[in-house]
């Protein structure tokens, strides 16, 4: 232990780089046990525990929750709750996709642009994160609104009735997601695009590939990585988020992220949230569990 | 007609003239080179070959048809490029039958056709195997498998030895040329390396500036080339400059004979180290008596810097020198290149 040993050209003993690594590790290991670590096992035990008269924690454990998550109610069986997460699921995946479709020429785009302007084009991109979550999909009321070229176009393809906004519809969740979404995908993506190698590309054209070829072998490939990290950061948080669904979505279209919000808020039946809180973990870690299996030589996170 | 036709190819990047009026003639199943230094135009002209790059004009003929205005994607022509650019995620059987499988050529046939071509390049052990698995040398074969199989009616080698060490290079370019003339390809290779350009080509065109400077059989590039800068790249040579009268050429070294008169009155000539001899005794013609100022070991070879001069020198290691001998040096008028440019 107290034996000396050079640690990337330093002299040191054993027992001090011990030492050290506990030094810098302790606070942040702390950290996670105390808000991550220990109230998602507290989450875990309220899960099973029930609600009072009053919404008050009742400590009798039992599978009730879980049981009303997949139908089981006072009245029999409906697919009420599963379908909300289902479709939480579904939103997720389609706003990714269609996240990912779009950033794929807005990144070549950014990247064929000199070096520069590159930048700029980039910022103007990372722009809305500077204001906040709320006052974004808030200014989306005022794009959708009746008085506004998309809504009146809408009417006049008879989608909607004249007079009325594009809001609260799935069409308007959509929107608010993708543009919640498109810079965690744009961001990776291009920073694998912009260290492409164009010579993959020739080779494929030199060697008569179809454009799905050439995309296929010589793009696909290199932008994994970047792609894989920004379908995480867009597919694992669109299946929780509230506040879009929650204001462009309305009651009609409710996500599960706003069925725990509500458990936690008007209903007051914590232990209800907690569980389907955990069943929204588990849908997570599954779909991950998926993607991996799919793309078996990408290190995932 | 058989072969590719170059005419009057121009390429231009902004101000610089990348290529400028080349035309040339590369027959069928020949080796032929584009030997120059970096920035003289030989990629460029064998990326717009390819149809990686679009000239400003000129026409490109391949057997008879032109294919100027093709995409490199119907163009019977293959690369191996000088990164190799092997695809990294398709094993070697894989990357080898790529331009097979996008002409959408039967399964069977593809089979057979990869397997026949990754054992003439003695990969056939390693078709399951991935880039980045295998050896720079063995990468390279996998990048000519992937070109040749494909049979394409011109082979293009864009610096493909350039990422290998000295030794295996010097072997490698001798198996090239045995693969190009046991096939009958045609093959045309890049490269700023004249030993390479000596050793494999058939013809080599010394290009700079964007234009071919000369072009001929390594013996006739090596041997009499036309310019200093042919003389200087390809090798060393001593430049001796002088006037032509009187049938002799003059310099300050001493007067010379040669074998040709030059077309000027003025101008150069040059003789490599290795075509001078070490004399005792004064030599019929061409005798110049000199000073060793300075010896190189080189282990086949000795280097020598002589004065008057300076005069380079390449001998056997046998001979007993030391430096300050004096020496006579015996310059053939048959061993001396009068350039002419």
């Amino acid at each position: 232990m107290n034996k000396l040993l050079i640690w990337y050209g330093e002299l040191i003993t054993g027992k001090k780089l011990i030492k050290r690594g506990l030094l810098f590790l302790t606070p942040g290991m702390l950290w996670l046990i105390l808000f991550l670590v220990l109230p998602g096992l507290i989450l875990v035990v309220v899960s099973f525990a029930g609600r009072g008269a009053y919404g008050e924690l009742v400590w009798e454990f039992g599978l009730g929750n879980y049981k009303r998550l997949i139908g089981y109610g006072i009245f029999g069986w409906t697919p009420d709750y599963l379908l909300i997460l289902w479709r939480s699921v579904w939103v997720a995946v389609v706003t990714t996709a269609l996240s990912v479709l779009l950033s794929y020429p807005l990144c070549f785009y950014i990247a064929r642009k000199p070096p520069r302007t590159r930048y700029l084009w980039l910022t103007i991109v990372i722009i809305p994160f500077w204001t906040n979550m709320v006052i974004r999909t808030y200014a989306w009321f005022l794009i959708l609104a009746p008085d506004m070229p998309l809504a009146k176009l809408a009417a006049f393809f008879k989608f909607i009735a004249p007079g009325m906004p594009l809001y609260p519809s799935a069409f308007a969740v959509y929107l608010g997601m993708i543009s919640m979404f498109l810079p965690f995908v744009a961001l990776p993506l291009f920073s694998s695009i912009e260290r492409l190698d164009w010579t993959l590309v020739e080779a494929a054209q030199d060697l008569y590939a179809s454009n799905t070829r050439v995309f296929m072998h010589a793009i696909l490939p290199q932008t994994l990585p970047g792609l894989s990290v920004g379908i995480i950061l867009t597919l694992v948080p669109a299946m929780g988020m509230f506040v879009v669904p929650d204001l462009l979505g309305g009651a009609k279209y409710m996500l599960v992220g706003n069925l725990i919000q509500q458990q936690f808020g008007t209903s007051r039946d914590w232990a209800f949230g907690a569980a389907i809180s955990m069943g929204l973990m588990v849908l997570t870690m599954f779909s991950l569990y998926l993607y991996k299996r799919r793309n078996k030589d990408i290190d995932l996170l | 007609m058989k072969g590719l036709q170059l005419r009057g190819i121009n390429k231009t990047y902004g101000n610089v003239k990348a290529v400028e009026d080349v035309s040339q003639e590369i027959h069928s199943g020949e080796f032929f080179t584009l030997l120059g230094p970096s920035g003289c135009g030989k990629t460029t002209l064998l990326r717009m070959i390819a149809g990686l790059e679009l000239q400003d004009s000129g026409t490109i003929i391949l057997e008879g048809e032109e294919i100027t205005a093709l995409p490199a994607i119907r163009r019977q022509i293959n690369t191996v490029f000088q990164s190799y650019a092997l695809f990294p995620h398709l094993n070697i059987f894989e990357n080898v039958a790529f331009g097979l499988r996008s002409r959408k050529v039967p399964g069977p046939e593809v089979d057979k056709r990869v397997k026949k071509t990754l054992e003439m390049l003695e990969l056939g052990q390693m078709t399951k195997r991935f880039p980045h698995q295998l050896s720079g040398g063995q990468n390279q074969r996998v990048a000519l498998a992937r070109a040749l199989v494909n049979e394409p009616k011109v082979l293009l080698l864009d610096e493909p030895m350039s990422a290998l060490d000295a030794k295996l290079r010097a072997q490698v370019q001798v198996e090239l040329r045995r693969l190009q003339q046991k096939l009958g390809q045609t093959f045309i290779l890049v490269t700023h390396d004249q030993d390479e350009a000596l050793v494999v080509s058939d013809r080599i065109a010394v290009m700079k500036d964007g234009k071919i400077i000369q072009f001929g059989t390594p013996v006739e590039v090596y041997e009499s080339p036309k310019n200093k800068f042919v003389a200087e790249f390809l090798g060393t040579a001593n430049l001796i400059e002088g006037t032509y009268h009187d049938g002799q050429f003059h310099t300050e070294l001493g007067i010379f004979e040669l074998e040709k008169p030059p077309s000027w009155k003025k101008g150069l000539i040059a003789i490599r180290p290795e075509w001078i001899r070490i004399s005792d005794t004064k030599p019929d013609k061409n005798g110049i008596r000199a000073t060793v100022t300075e010896m190189i070991y080189r282990g086949t070879n000795l280097d020598l810097w002589l004065s008057p001069g300076p005069i380079r020198l390449r001998t056997s290691t046998y001979k007993n020198i030391q430096i300050g001998d004096q020496v006579w040096l015996d310059m053939a008028p048959k061993e001396i290149a009068v350039l002419n440019e």
